[in-house]
């Protein structure tokens, strides 16, 4: 296994100065009335702060390919968890005219 | 105790050498928070269909939120994820005494978080906003006040085990800083400070999320 790159105090202290702009940044955009952009402008600032953690702070970026794989496994299986649920229950009132049970 | 002798002392008969085990303990570690992912998953799976089923319910019951805590608190986490991601950083220096400096700081941050945590708690119960102990909700849109209490349950149920994990968390760190004292970890040796960072730096990912959910999307909508 070949030796690892590692990030310097100077990155760690970029990270941390970017993750707090990005939260101040998140409190001022809701703020404002935006309709259902608040919500995805709040949730794609919270998934750049994820990132930045993930690849930086837990060293996801300087991993070995097998940590990339479970972690993008677990990415997939959160979405299929939530579409497949979601696939169900925004469809209950589709055919409620053959529903049996209604 | 040199660097090699703690080297030695920690390679578990079972491994080639340091490299090997280190890179199976990072692997081990993170498929656990691949599943912890899951777990906290299924909460925000059923946050998410509630939302969609009782919007109005869930923007009064977001409302109610006091986005300065919530806010202060996320930037409480990101300044312990630094102090955490230093302690790693020294550790790996084989800085004994810079490693257990960011770990105590890191350990204050946490309980920080918690402390302002149960001041909002504390104020949930004033407001009569704990559903099954004390919940009355004065409804004034198009909503039944008892999803409200559906949101009130999730965001303790979420909140809370979030609260659970720091506090082990909190745990994790001084077992770290007892190690760290008695000369555990060295520049070859450092597993434990790595994996419990990793640890820590999910339980402030949970909450980059919890945040917005909870505390902002809702915050100009119309119940």
């Amino acid at each position: 296994m070949s030796e690892h790159a590692h990030p310097t105090v100077k990155t760690f202290v970029a990270v941390w100065a970017a993750l707090l702009v990005l939260t101040a940044l998140t409190v001022f955009v809701a703020t404002l009335e935006l309709g259902p952009f608040n919500a995805i402008v709040a949730l794609t600032i919270a998934t750049v702060k994820a990132l930045l953690v993930l690849l930086f702070f837990m060293e996801l970026r300087y991993s070995t390919a097998l940590t990339k794989v479970a972690v993008v496994a677990a990415v997939f299986f959160l979405f299929l968890l939530a579409g497949l649920t979601l696939s169900d229950y925004l469809t209950r009132g589709w055919s409620s005219y053959i529903n049996p049970f209604h | 105790m040199s660097d090699s002798e703690t080297a030695v002392q920690n390679l578990k008969h079972h491994f080639a050498d340091l490299e090997q085990q280190k890179a199976t303990s990072t692997f081990g570690m993170w498929l656990f928070l691949v599943t912890e992912i899951m777990f906290f998953g299924g909460m925000f799976a059923s946050y998410l269909i509630y939302r969609l089923s009782y919007y109005n319910a869930w923007v009064a019951g977001s409302q109610t939120m006091e986005i300065q805590y919530g806010a202060i608190n996320t930037a409480v986490l990101i300044c312990s994820s630094l102090t955490m991601v230093l302690s790693v950083h020294s550790a790996k220096l084989g800085k004994r005494k810079m490693t257990a400096i960011c770990l105590i700081l890191t350990l204050v941050l946490g309980f920080a978080f918690l402390g302002i945590k149960g001041v909002e708690y504390y104020g949930h119960w004033v407001h009569h906003e704990v559903p099954g102990l004390n919940f009355h909700f004065e409804h004034t849109g198009n909503y039944d006040p008892r999803h409200v209490e559906i949101f009130f349950s999730l965001y303790f149920a979420m909140t809370g085990m979030h609260a659970v994990h720091m506090i082990i968390g909190a745990g994790l760190l001084t077992w770290l800083l007892i190690a760290n004292a008695r000369g555990r970890f060295s520049s070859e040796y450092n597993s434990p400070v790595e994996m419990v960072g990793l640890y820590w730096h999910f339980v402030d990912l949970i909450w980059i999320y919890l945040f917005p959910l909870l505390y902002l999307i809702s915050h100009h909508h119309n119940g």
